[in-house]
């Protein structure tokens, strides 16, 4: 009981561990979980540090916590900052696997001990009892909680000796896996060779498991104090079968299928295990539950916050991550009270009266060659949670939140449609769901359908309902009572409209006229048993009335709109900026009125705001919460893209916009309109066609000349946006460009290269900028702005530029009448600007500039917003640092997908650092990103000449400096050409006996591998392909960008690991 | 598309919804449950005799039913007591197709054989946030015919609901206990005899004191404990003596009152999974079972008396004991059914008093 006296040891100051960047397995729950931690530390007076370089993070402001270092969560930089501010305590399960990998890695070489740190919360030791598979089956058994049979195995040949013991299919587990990396089923000898070389060639010890797929899995939520109190906040249980990393799973909270003794065994397992490894604070279990009987298997404990504990704290209103960090300060879980009802105890278990739904997102389209199969691994990007009273309803709302097209189980225009239905019944894919209604329709029987997908019949059932429905609705008129019955299980006026083949207006006023409307419900963890004081709310058509008092309009109320599910190009930067404008217009004396239905977020914390809506943010949804509420406006320019899309109906249909005019924003998102008013402003642009057939798209690239970019309008991240080379490119992009955006013209223009990206980001009011601040581009154009490295104040540009880029952006601003915050991109050869892209709402880069400059762009924003005139002068230019901001790549999860940089973005994170120079920050940041400095061995494969020549000088550098460099052939024979002793390798197909490129890499003789592709020579694609793919998969360092393999050399020879400078955000002044 | 039907409760309000159970006008007191899991358990739980449940989870009937098997004791495995003990039911979302390896009937099959209305597509929550409000109230199910609102707590609820002979189980263990049933339900049986104690369950009235027995244990069961008065009196008596006494919810309340102390009857009452009690004068708080409409007066315990178990919610007794004697009771549910399984250590503890 060594935490029992913790109050009395005094903790003065804690640090708490980041999770870094947001990555597959590792997102934006970790900014929630981390958040609520520094917000319990304070309410006790203690200093806190945060060590975390992911700056678009809310935790990351000002005010969150005492001191903020933008430095990379390793052992390295971690303990030069215990050195520097001499901490009491440190909190490591607030930073997902990151920190606690960091955590283990400092405690093992003594570094706490070495400087009087204790580690809060769960010890350690049991830390490593849950991440080392045989300790922790091993501590299992001594309490009779089964766990599947396995064998850990510390090499290729015991792991196929264990396999045949075992007997196939085996599943192959990694320890320390990060959302699962490296695991999997292995069905014969040949597969399991294959995954456990893999394997070893990064972790020294795997696991072969008994094979518990098609089993249910079920996960609790346990909390225990020091007094050894425990509690289980929310089970849930996986739509998908065992086998499907919960992380990629459809799930369901509570459990639905559980009879009260599966319930309350697994509940009572689960509470014997963490009293047994002596957890205090929180811990999520995850069981396989026999679908046939009540036999059961602990798959995984995670002894930290995760993915799932963010889930169920946002499903049952219970602040895990808050209640967590002030047990870990030895309160007891007594003691604290429930911070909804502000009177019950928080030991309780949390009584729901409604179902949640969360469904992961995807963004596999984005990538080549990437696998779309779901399994042991994640793949997934974010993740959207819904609420309702039935399953249908939720699930429904579930589908449309993820916003790929869908409008719920049916009524989707036949987008998805698979030519073997079995096969993907047998074999998901993140589509899976869509397979099972395909099914239900083509009459296939729920049972055969369970059979192939190990999906409980019940939620086969389910949606069986809804198709139903569809055909019910197909062959009976609209009466109220249909339609009713329609909206009760989750049917949009969308679904409806397309249905009866009339307008969504059309439904709308028929539901007006009948009078049915949705009804609001306050979640209150305990069922209506006692009142809520806090005002977390969702949409119901399963209702009688409000929860809510909506006599009253609420005028002094302005609604934010949130940024919804992260995915790649949009993710916590738009829920800072979403916070951000929240806090803004709290200090303005308005109320708050949230609606986002992200689980990961802090904009979903029901305290942030006066009124969260946990809801859609379709203009349906947004209408309904508009007419309850009557607030004064919405603000829609902090969200980002999605409720950007939904400005123009808002607006026809009378809702208060605040900021800039959805006219305005019409203007710039519209391809065809914003190109007409840049030729009418005399703003230079990439010159460009809006197309309507391939014929006249070829004659325009036959004029331009190739290559050509393509993208549709209104969209965010490139989706669908190509650079094609060719005739034939040409005529395959353009197909999928208006697969994405059929509503919206598609636009071709001329792909500039050899070209430098810079953008602005600035804050206008009616017209006039306020203030602006101006980003360079490492990379050159032709990478997306969210895949590039940024520098902030520029370094490398023209004053020249800068000064042309500021005209042309006072002039739009100027023109659109912008109120509020707005983006530009421009590319520059020589002083020459053409402006590629405008958005009329904060962009990705709002947190970046705002933390580099110390300025709150958002806060002055929301001011302009409300029209309270923000004054000032403001420095953004000559600043005594320099920010770099580096994209986080998360290939090392999607098996197959070729790791390149190109016009669609690919990253699904982001990290940025400050130095006092260029290199130093550079380098910070991308440390914060993973990369591992190279050591001795070098591979360098440099893609045409022209590549060849501008990379000499570096490569050069590199080999005076004494590293060890290894070539194919071509480069080989340049370099050697040019006096540069190299070692030429084979290329993977070139040699069978020798050594070629790929077993040097499986052997480790490579440590770090530079291959820059030739953009106009894919004929060689494959063999890059190889070199590229098995770099990611033997976890070896690539760059494959030629302007940030010069900086990254340049910044490697010149400075040192030592000489990073160790600096809090809050000591550059 | 099913019948309709309405609920009335006594002030008036009118909540309309479908049938999927038996369709017959019946009355009773309106109360709600917060339980997510263990329907069947609650319905044929005899504390509920006479009740019109509302259960706050909208999605009801999931895993179905189970079937009518028996354990060693003939008691039904699945089940508190014989039958559907509540007399009517509200809820929001039916589940017409159950999913579960055990289910062998659907609810909707179960409660037409039991003759027990059903009505769903009700909002649930708002209904229970009026009971929070108002206290639980009398109401009724309607189909058509009308009917005079009846309040069950007037009957002797406990005469309905307790055996009306004694009953053995597991005879010739060592320690033999007098199971009074006041509506036991068949857990508690079950974890007695699991500890491997003799039972003799007897009915409420029954007159034990000239039995020879190691220890007595007083189970749950409906409506104001102070209608049993001749338990109470039994029980008086029994604890003139020195052998363990044990008290489960009812039980709690007869021993309270056999001592000497008062109860009252709850505003809306506890019938949900999820009661924090703590351990007086410890940071041991429980997580509890619970469905009671009456409570204990702590304020009125005599001397030699004190309060064993506190709600953490509202700070309602839980729990008494006596100060030196073998004698004590709680609130809560220990043998769970629906619910967690925190405290069945106290059927340990009951187990090794009497084995002493």
């Amino acid at each position: 009981m060594k935490n029992k006296n913790l109050r009395q040891h005094k903790i003065r100051k804690v640090i708490v561990l980041g999770s870094g960047a947001l990555k597959i397995g590792e997102a934006g729950e970790f900014d929630y979980s981390g958040s609520q931690a520094l917000k319990a530390l304070r309410e006790e007076g203690i200093k806190t540090v945060l060590i975390n370089p992911n700056i678009a993070t809310i935790q990351t402001s000002e005010g969150m916590a005492d001191r903020i270092y933008f430095l990379p969560v390793t052992p390295f930089f971690v303990e030069k900052v215990i050195a520097r501010e001499k901490p009491d305590g440190i909190l490591l399960s607030f930073g997902g696997q990151t920190a606690l990998n960091c955590g283990v890695e400092l405690f093992n070489s003594g570094t706490f001990k070495k400087y009087g740190v204790k580690v809060l919360g769960t010890p350690v030791e049991t830390i490593i009892n849950t991440e080392d598979r045989a300790l922790f089956v091993h501590e299992l058994n001594k309490i009779d909680a089964k766990t599947p049979k396995s064998e850990a195995v510390n090499n290729v040949e015991d792991a196929l000796k264990a396999a045949a013991m075992i007997g196939y299919p085996v599943m192959v587990r990694v320890a320390y896996a990060l959302g699962g990396r490296g695991s999997g089923v292995a069905r014969t000898k040949d597969q399991l060779f294959e995954m456990a070389t893999k394997a070893f060639t990064y972790i020294k010890q795997i696991l072969i498991e008994e094979c518990l797929a098609g089993w249910k899995e079920v996960e609790y939520e346990v909390v225990r104090d020091c007094h050894d109190n425990c509690i289980t906040v929310c089970n849930m249980e996986n739509f998908d079968p065992l086998g499907i990393h919960t992380g990629e799973s459809i799930v369901v909270a509570p459990s639905q299928t559980l009879t009260d003794s599966e319930y309350h065994k697994l509940r009572e397992i689960s509470i014997r295990v963490i009293r047994h490894l002596g957890i205090i604070g929180e811990c999520n279990i995850q069981f396989a539950l026999d679908p046939t009987s009540e036999d059961y298997r602990i798959i995984e404990v995670n002894a930290r916050l995760s993915r799932s504990s963010a889930l169920a704290s946002k499903a049952t209103g219970y602040p895990l991550a808050f209640v967590a960090a002030k047990l870990s300060l030895g309160h007891s879980i007594m003691e604290l009270k429930n911070s909804i009802t502000k009177i019950t105890s928080t030991c309780f278990e949390p009584a729901l009266d409604y179902i949640v739904v969360k469904i992961p997102r995807w963004d596999l389209e984005k990538f080549t060659k990437v696998s779309k199969q779901i399994g042991s691994e994640m793949k997934s990007v974010g993740e959207v949670m819904a609420i309702g009273r039935n399953f249908e309803e939720t699930f429904q709302k579930a589908i449309r939140m993820l916003g790929q097209g869908m409008n719920g189980v049916v009524a989707n225009n036949g987008r998805i449609r698979f030519d073997d239905v079995e096969h993907e019944l047998k074999n998901p894919t993140d589509k899976r769901a869509f397979a099972v209604i395909q099914a239900i329709k083509q009459g296939i029987s729920v049972d055969r359908i369970y059979e192939l997908s190990r999906i409980d019949k019940w939620f086969i059932y389910k949606m069986q309902n809804i198709v139903e429905m569809e055909k019910k609705l197909k062959s009976n008129p609209k009466t109220r009572e249909l339609l009713l019955e329609a909206k009760k299980i989750g049917f949009s006026d969308r679904q409806l409209s397309l249905i009866y083949n009339t307008s969504e207006n059309h439904i709308l006023d028929l539901r007006k006229k009948y009078n049915i409307h949705p009804f609001v419900k306050q979640i209150d963890t305990l069922a209506a048993e006692y009142p809520a004081k806090t005002n977390y709310l969702y949409l119901t058509y399963n209702a009688a009335e409000d929860d809510i008092d909506y006599s009253k309009a609420n005028k002094n109320a302005v609604v934010v709109l949130g940024g919804g599910a992260y995915r790649i190009g949009s993710s916590v930067e738009f829920d800072w900026c979403c916070v951000n404008s929240v806090f803004a217009l709290r200090k303005l004396g308005y109320g708050t009125i949230m609606i986002n239905y992200n689980p990961e977020t802090v904009s979903t914390d029901y305290d942030i705001c006066d009124k969260l809506y946990f809801d859609e943010l379709s203009f349906e949804t947004v209408n309904e919460i508009y007419l309850k509420e009557q607030p004064y406006g919405m603000i829609l320019s902090t969200g980002g893209q999605i409720p950007n899309n939904i400005a123009m109906k808002c607006h026809e249909s009378g809702l208060n916009v605040l900021g800039t005019s959805p006219l305005s924003i019409d203007n710039a998102e519209d391809r065809h309109k914003f190109s007409k008013l840049l030729d009418e402003l005399g703003i230079d642009q990439p010159e460009w066609k809006e197309l309507t057939t391939v014929e006249e798209a070829k004659r325009f690239a036959d004029k331009a000349g190739y290559p050509v970019l393509i993208r549709p309008s209104y969209v965010l991240s490139g989706a669908a946006m190509s650079v094609a080379f060719n005739h034939e490119d040409l005529a395959q992009f353009l197909k999928k460009a208006t697969d994405v955006s059929s509503e919206h013209p598609v636009v071709i223009s001329k792909f500039i290269t050899n070209a430098k990206e810079i953008e602005i980001d600035a804050v206008a009011d009616n017209g006039k900028i306020i203030i602006y601040a101006i980003s360079e581009h490492i990379e050159n154009a032709g990478v997306h702005s969210g895949d590039a490295t940024m520098v902030f104040p520029p370094q490398l540009t023209y004053i020249e530029t800068i000064r042309r880029i500021k005209k042309i952006a006072k002039d739009v601003a100027s023109r659109l009448k912008i109120t509020g915050p707005f983006n530009m991109q421009f590319i520059a050869k020589e002083n020459h600007i053409k402006v590629i892209e405008l958005n009329l709402r904060a962009s990705r880069s709002f947190p970046f500039v705002s933390k580099v400059s110390k300025i709150n762009f958002i806060d002055l924003a929301t001011k302009a917003i409300m029209g309270k005139k923000p004054r000032g002068t403001f420095n953004t230019l000559d600043l005594d640092w320099v920010g770099v901001k580096a994209p986080q790549f998360s290939f090392s999860r999607l098996r197959g997908a070729d790791p390149v940089l190109s016009v669609e973005m690919a990253s699904t994170g982001e990290v940025a650092t400050i130095g006092t120079t260029l290199n130093e920050a550079f380098l910070k940041s991308i440390l914060s990103v993973g990369m591992e400095l190279p050591k001795k061995d070098v591979l360098v494969s440099l893609g045409g000449d022209e590549n060849k020549h501008k990379l000499l000088p570096t490569i050069k550098s590199l080999s005076s400096a004494g590293f060890n460099i290894f070539a194919t052939k071509h480069t080989s024979e340049f370099l050697t050409s040019k006096n540069i002793p190299n070692k030429m390798v084979y290329k993977a197909h070139n040699s069978q006996k020798q050594d070629n490129i790929i077993t040097l890499m499986q052997k480790k003789k490579l440590d770090f591998v530079i291959n820059i592709p030739d953009d106009f020579d894919r004929s060689v694609t494959e063999d890059n392909y190889l070199i590229r793919r098995n770099a990611v998969d033997y976890s070896i360092p690539l760059l494959t960008n030629i302007q940030i393999t010069k900086v990254f050399v340049d910044a490697l020879l010149e400075t040192k690991m030592d000489d990073l400078e160790i600096r809090a955000w809050n000591d550059y002044k | 598309m099913d019948r309709k039907a309405k609920l009335v409760l006594e002030d008036g309000t009118e909540f309309e919804g479908f049938s999927f159970g038996h369709e017959n006008s019946i009355s009773g007191e309106v109360v709600f449950n917060t339980g997510m899991v263990g329907y069947p358990q609650s319905f044929t739980d005899p504390s509920y005799r006479g009740q019109i449940l509302v259960l706050t989870y909208p999605l009801i009937g999931n895993y179905g039913v189970p079937g009518a098997e028996k354990d060693d004791y003939a008691l039904l495995s699945h089940f508190e007591s014989d039958r559907i003990q509540i007399s009517g039911l509200i809820i929001d979302d039916y589940c017409e197709k159950p999913s579960h390896w055990g289910c062998k009937k659907t609810l909707s099959e179960w409660l037409k054989e039991n003759r027990v209305p059903a009505l769903r597509g009700m909002d649930t929550r708002a209904l229970t946030k009026k009971l929070r409000h108002n206290g639980v109230m009398l109401g009724k199910i309607i189909f058509e015919k009308d009917i005079p609102f009846e309040d069950q707590n007037k009957r002797n609820l406990v005469a309905e609901v307790t055996i009306k002979e004694p009953l053995e189980y597991n005879e010739g263990a060592k320690s033999k206990i007098i199971l009074v049933d006041t509506g036991a339900k068949n857990n508690i049986v079950r974890e007695l005899v699991k500890r491997n104690l003799y039972v003799k369950r007897v009915p409420f009235e029954y007159d034990f004191s000239e039995e020879c027995y190691d220890g007595i244990f007083i189970s749950n069961g409906p409506g104001n404990p102070k209608t049993c008065k001749v338990t109470i009196e039994n029980i008086k008596k029994a604890l003139s003596q020195d052998k363990p006494v044990f008290g489960i919810c009812l039980g709690n309340q007869i021993l309270a009152l056999a001592a000497g102390a008062n109860t009252y009857k709850l505003k809306f009452g506890h019938r949900s999974q999820n009661q924090p009690c703590v351990l007086e004068g410890t940071r041991r708080c429980f997580i509890t079972s619970q469905n009671h409409g009456f409570a204990v007066d702590a304020k009125s315990l005599p001397n030699d008396w004190e309060e064993w178990f506190v709600n953490a919610n509202d700070g309602t007794n839980e729990g008494i004991r006596h100060r030196k004697k073998p004698f004590m009771s709680v609130q809560f549910h220990p043998e769970a059914t629906p619910g967690p399984v925190d405290t069945n250590f106290l059927f340990d503890k009951f187990a090794e008093l009497v084995k002493k």
